[in-house]
Protein backbone atom coordinates (compact mmCIF):
# COMPACT_ATOMS: atom_id res chain seq x y z
CA UNK A 1 0.00 0.00 0.00
CA UNK A 2 1.12 3.23 -0.71
CA UNK A 3 2.00 5.74 2.04
CA UNK A 4 0.17 8.41 -0.35
CA UNK A 5 -3.02 6.22 -0.92
CA UNK A 6 -6.44 8.60 -0.18
CA UNK A 7 -7.73 6.19 1.69
CA UNK A 8 -5.25 5.42 4.25
CA UNK A 9 -4.50 9.82 4.63
CA UNK A 10 -8.16 9.79 5.18
CA UNK A 11 -8.09 6.75 8.34
CA UNK A 12 -4.70 8.60 9.21
CA UNK A 13 -6.65 11.99 9.55
CA UNK A 14 -9.12 10.07 11.94
CA UNK A 15 -7.31 8.89 14.21
CA UNK A 16 -6.49 12.47 15.44
CA UNK A 17 -10.06 13.44 16.59
CA UNK A 18 -10.34 16.84 18.89
CA UNK A 19 -9.79 16.56 22.48
CA UNK A 20 -12.75 17.39 24.67
CA UNK A 21 -12.83 20.91 24.53
CA UNK A 22 -13.34 21.47 28.32
CA UNK A 23 -9.68 20.14 28.34
CA UNK A 24 -8.07 21.80 26.23
CA UNK A 25 -9.42 25.37 27.52
CA UNK A 26 -8.27 24.31 31.24
CA UNK A 27 -4.45 23.55 29.61
CA UNK A 28 -4.94 26.88 27.33
CA UNK A 29 -5.59 28.34 30.68
CA UNK A 30 -2.76 26.89 32.59
CA UNK A 31 -0.59 30.74 32.98
CA UNK A 32 -3.26 32.47 34.59
CA UNK A 33 -4.52 29.58 36.69
CA UNK A 34 -0.81 29.60 38.06
CA UNK A 35 -1.23 33.18 38.53
CA UNK A 36 -4.43 32.59 40.32
CA UNK A 37 -2.85 30.08 42.79
CA UNK A 38 0.05 32.62 43.44
CA UNK A 39 -2.91 34.96 44.55
CA UNK A 40 -4.39 32.05 46.40
CA UNK A 41 -1.52 31.01 48.63
CA UNK A 42 -0.29 34.26 49.07
CA UNK A 43 -3.74 35.39 50.32
CA UNK A 44 -3.87 32.41 52.66
CA UNK A 45 -0.75 33.23 54.15
CA UNK A 46 -1.83 36.46 55.76
CA UNK A 47 -5.02 35.39 56.36
CA UNK A 48 -5.99 32.64 58.87
CA UNK A 49 -9.44 32.10 58.40
CA UNK A 50 -9.20 32.02 54.89
CA UNK A 51 -6.25 29.36 55.00
CA UNK A 52 -8.89 27.22 57.20
CA UNK A 53 -11.63 27.23 54.49
CA UNK A 54 -8.97 26.80 51.77
CA UNK A 55 -7.62 23.59 53.31
CA UNK A 56 -11.18 22.14 53.86
CA UNK A 57 -12.12 22.74 50.06
CA UNK A 58 -9.66 23.15 47.71
CA UNK A 59 -11.23 22.43 45.05
CA UNK A 60 -14.29 25.17 45.62
CA UNK A 61 -11.89 27.59 46.63
CA UNK A 62 -10.14 27.12 42.95
CA UNK A 63 -13.70 27.41 41.23
CA UNK A 64 -14.40 30.59 43.33
CA UNK A 65 -11.42 32.26 41.35
CA UNK A 66 -12.80 31.32 38.28
CA UNK A 67 -10.10 28.38 38.17
CA UNK A 68 -10.93 24.95 36.48
CA UNK A 69 -9.56 22.67 39.29
CA UNK A 70 -7.53 20.09 37.45
CA UNK A 71 -5.56 16.82 39.67
CA UNK A 72 -2.33 18.74 39.03
CA UNK A 73 -3.44 22.40 39.98
CA UNK A 74 -4.95 20.70 42.79
CA UNK A 75 -1.55 18.66 43.86
CA UNK A 76 0.27 21.93 43.68
CA UNK A 77 -1.96 23.68 46.13
CA UNK A 78 -2.61 21.40 48.43
CA UNK A 79 1.15 20.85 48.73
CA UNK A 80 2.22 24.78 48.47
CA UNK A 81 -0.66 25.03 51.86
CA UNK A 82 0.80 22.40 53.11
CA UNK A 83 4.25 23.65 53.29
CA UNK B 1 14.40 42.67 16.61
CA UNK B 2 13.32 39.15 16.16
CA UNK B 3 11.00 39.49 19.11
CA UNK B 4 9.50 43.50 17.34
CA UNK B 5 9.33 41.17 14.14
CA UNK B 6 7.34 38.05 15.73
CA UNK B 7 4.81 40.65 17.58
CA UNK B 8 4.18 42.34 14.24
CA UNK B 9 3.92 39.15 12.46
CA UNK B 10 1.39 37.95 15.04
CA UNK B 11 -0.75 40.36 14.52
CA UNK B 12 -0.75 40.42 10.69
CA UNK B 13 -1.40 36.82 10.51
CA UNK B 14 -4.05 36.64 13.52
CA UNK B 15 -4.34 33.51 16.00
CA UNK B 16 -5.45 31.01 13.13
CA UNK B 17 -2.79 31.77 10.71
CA UNK B 18 -0.08 31.97 12.96
CA UNK B 19 -0.64 28.52 14.38
CA UNK B 20 0.08 26.76 10.79
CA UNK B 21 3.02 29.24 9.58
CA UNK B 22 5.14 29.05 13.12
CA UNK B 23 7.17 25.92 13.83
CA UNK B 24 6.90 24.38 16.58
CA UNK B 25 10.86 25.38 17.48
CA UNK B 26 9.21 28.77 17.07
CA UNK B 27 6.28 28.30 19.18
CA UNK B 28 8.19 27.07 22.03
CA UNK B 29 10.62 29.86 21.79
CA UNK B 30 7.78 32.32 22.24
CA UNK B 31 6.21 30.29 24.79
CA UNK B 32 9.66 30.37 27.00
CA UNK B 33 9.14 34.34 27.18
CA UNK B 34 5.75 33.95 28.57
CA UNK B 35 3.68 34.67 24.84
CA UNK B 36 0.33 33.60 27.05
CA UNK B 37 -0.97 33.21 22.95
CA UNK B 38 1.66 31.10 21.87
CA UNK B 39 1.04 28.68 25.02
CA UNK B 40 -2.36 28.50 23.68
CA UNK B 41 -1.42 27.66 20.15
CA UNK B 42 1.09 25.13 21.50
CA UNK B 43 -1.65 23.18 23.75
CA UNK B 44 -4.16 23.36 20.55
CA UNK B 45 -1.32 22.10 18.76
CA UNK B 46 -0.89 19.13 20.84
CA UNK B 47 -3.68 18.40 22.18
CA UNK B 48 -4.90 16.18 19.43
CA UNK B 49 -1.78 14.20 19.46
CA UNK B 50 -1.48 14.22 23.38
CA UNK B 51 -5.23 12.83 23.80
CA UNK B 52 -4.85 10.23 21.54
CA UNK B 53 -1.99 8.61 22.72
CA UNK B 54 -3.89 8.14 26.12
CA UNK B 55 -7.04 7.19 24.65
CA UNK B 56 -5.88 5.25 21.77
CA UNK B 57 -2.64 3.86 22.58
CA UNK B 58 -2.75 3.15 26.26
CA UNK B 59 -6.72 2.90 25.68
CA UNK B 60 -6.76 5.02 29.40
CA UNK B 61 -10.56 5.55 30.48
CA UNK B 62 -12.39 9.24 30.01
CA UNK B 63 -11.29 10.37 33.78
CA UNK B 64 -7.55 9.15 33.73
CA UNK B 65 -7.27 10.15 30.43
CA UNK B 66 -8.51 13.79 31.61
CA UNK B 67 -5.95 13.60 34.49
CA UNK B 68 -3.08 12.02 32.14
CA UNK B 69 -4.24 15.19 29.49
CA UNK B 70 -3.91 17.79 32.03
CA UNK B 71 -0.68 16.50 33.62
CA UNK B 72 1.15 16.12 31.05
CA UNK B 73 0.45 20.25 29.79
CA UNK B 74 1.52 20.82 33.66
CA UNK B 75 4.59 19.06 33.35
CA UNK B 76 5.39 20.79 29.89
CA UNK B 77 4.51 24.45 31.32
CA UNK B 78 6.93 23.63 34.47
CA UNK B 79 9.94 21.88 32.05
CA UNK B 80 10.04 24.00 29.19
CA UNK B 81 13.30 25.50 30.31
CA UNK B 82 14.56 22.11 30.72
CA UNK B 83 14.17 21.26 26.71
CA UNK B 84 17.77 21.27 24.89
CA UNK B 85 16.29 21.73 21.16
CA UNK B 86 12.73 23.06 20.70
CA UNK B 87 13.35 21.22 17.13
CA UNK B 88 12.31 18.10 19.71
CA UNK B 89 9.15 19.25 21.45
CA UNK B 90 7.16 16.37 19.41
CA UNK B 91 9.43 13.30 20.23
CA UNK B 92 9.54 15.38 23.98
CA UNK B 93 6.03 15.54 24.36
CA UNK B 94 5.26 12.37 22.92
CA UNK B 95 7.42 10.31 25.43
CA UNK B 96 6.57 12.54 28.31
CA UNK B 97 2.62 11.58 27.58
CA UNK B 98 3.72 7.90 27.39
CA UNK B 99 5.17 8.46 30.60
CA UNK B 100 2.37 9.39 32.49
CA UNK B 101 0.03 6.77 31.12
CA UNK B 102 2.28 4.21 32.00
CA UNK B 103 2.36 5.67 35.28
CA UNK B 104 -1.12 6.18 35.46
CA UNK B 105 -1.72 2.48 34.75
CA UNK B 106 0.57 0.88 37.33
CA UNK B 107 -0.82 3.67 39.99
CA UNK B 108 -4.39 2.85 39.29
CA UNK B 109 -6.31 -0.28 40.52
CA UNK B 110 -5.87 -2.04 37.35
CA UNK B 111 -2.33 -3.10 38.01
CA UNK B 112 -2.42 -6.36 36.54
CA UNK B 113 -3.73 -4.58 33.56
CA UNK B 114 -0.58 -2.38 33.27
CA UNK B 115 1.61 -5.10 33.65
CA UNK B 116 0.04 -6.65 30.79
CA UNK B 117 0.12 -3.60 28.91
CA UNK B 118 4.31 -2.94 28.36
CA UNK B 119 5.36 0.13 26.09
CA UNK B 120 5.98 -2.23 23.34
CA UNK B 121 1.92 -3.22 22.78
CA UNK B 122 1.29 0.15 21.85
CA UNK B 123 3.80 0.50 19.80
CA UNK B 124 2.04 0.26 16.53
CA UNK B 125 -0.75 2.93 17.64
CA UNK B 126 2.18 4.99 18.35
CA UNK B 127 3.87 4.77 15.19
CA UNK B 128 0.57 5.52 13.63
CA UNK B 129 -0.26 8.44 15.54
CA UNK B 130 3.18 9.85 14.49
CA UNK B 131 2.39 9.34 10.57
CA UNK B 132 -1.47 10.87 11.30
CA UNK B 133 0.84 13.80 12.96
CA UNK B 134 2.52 14.13 9.96
CA UNK B 135 -0.70 13.94 8.33
CA UNK B 136 -2.27 16.73 9.88
CA UNK B 137 0.77 18.78 9.49
CA UNK B 138 0.22 18.39 5.44
CA UNK B 139 -3.84 19.37 6.09
CA UNK B 140 -2.65 22.88 8.44
CA UNK B 141 -0.91 23.88 4.89
CA UNK B 142 -4.27 23.61 2.49
CA UNK B 143 -6.50 26.43 2.01
CA UNK B 144 -9.36 26.79 4.93
CA UNK B 145 -11.97 25.06 2.79
CA UNK B 146 -10.19 21.91 2.24
CA UNK B 147 -8.83 21.91 5.76
CA UNK B 148 -12.44 22.22 7.46
CA UNK B 149 -14.20 19.79 4.99
CA UNK B 150 -11.80 16.71 5.59
CA UNK B 151 -11.16 17.85 9.27
CA UNK B 152 -15.02 17.70 9.77
CA UNK B 153 -15.48 14.40 7.91
CA UNK B 154 -12.62 12.49 8.97
CA UNK B 155 -11.80 13.65 11.82
CA UNK B 156 -14.99 14.89 13.93
CA UNK B 157 -16.87 11.97 11.86
CA UNK B 158 -19.85 14.63 11.00
CA UNK B 159 -22.38 14.03 8.61
CA UNK B 160 -22.72 15.09 5.18
CA UNK B 161 -25.71 17.30 6.65
CA UNK B 162 -24.29 18.66 9.32
CA UNK B 163 -21.34 19.68 7.24
CA UNK B 164 -23.22 20.75 4.70
CA UNK B 165 -25.31 23.04 7.09
CA UNK B 166 -22.21 24.37 9.09
CA UNK B 167 -20.39 25.61 5.92
CA UNK B 168 -23.52 26.37 4.19
CA UNK B 169 -22.94 23.91 0.77
CA UNK B 170 -25.53 22.24 -0.92
CA UNK B 171 -25.24 18.63 0.05
CA UNK B 172 -24.80 16.78 -3.49
CA UNK B 173 -21.39 19.27 -3.51
CA UNK B 174 -19.79 17.64 -0.08
CA UNK B 175 -18.24 14.07 -1.51
CA UNK B 176 -16.90 15.52 -4.90
CA UNK B 177 -15.74 18.72 -2.21
CA UNK B 178 -13.89 15.95 -0.33
CA UNK B 179 -12.43 13.77 -2.83
CA UNK B 180 -10.67 16.67 -4.69
CA UNK B 181 -9.56 17.99 -1.42
CA UNK B 182 -7.87 14.23 -0.42
CA UNK B 183 -6.12 14.31 -3.52
CA UNK B 184 -4.24 17.94 -2.78
CA UNK B 185 -3.80 16.44 0.60
CA UNK B 186 -1.80 13.32 -0.90
CA UNK B 187 -0.28 15.97 -3.52
CA UNK B 188 0.74 17.90 -0.82
CA UNK B 189 1.90 15.05 1.77
CA UNK B 190 3.99 13.41 -0.96
CA UNK B 191 5.67 16.67 -1.58
CA UNK B 192 6.88 17.12 2.24
CA UNK B 193 8.14 13.11 1.82
CA UNK B 194 9.71 12.98 -1.40
CA UNK B 195 13.14 11.54 -0.52
CA UNK B 196 16.11 14.08 -1.00
CA UNK B 197 19.08 12.81 -3.90
CA UNK B 198 21.21 12.67 -1.64
CA UNK B 199 19.44 10.04 0.53
CA UNK B 200 19.08 8.36 -2.50
CA UNK B 201 22.96 7.88 -3.13
CA UNK B 202 23.52 6.66 0.26
CA UNK B 203 20.65 3.62 -0.51
CA UNK B 204 22.71 2.33 -3.41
Amino acid sequence: MSAYDIEYLSRLIGMLPPAPEGWVRAAQELPKARRELDTIVERAEADKAFREALVADLESALRAEGVEPTRPLLEELRRRVAE
Amino acid sequence: METARDDGEAAALGAAALSAELSDARLVARCRTGDEDAWRLLVERFSRYVYAICVQAFRLPEHDAEDVFQEVFARVYERLETLREDESFRPWVGQLTRRCCIDRLRAGSREEAADSVPETAADDVLAKLEEAFDVHDALAGLPENCREILDRFFARDESYRTIGEALELPAGTIASRISRCLERLRDAFAGRNEPSPPSREQVT
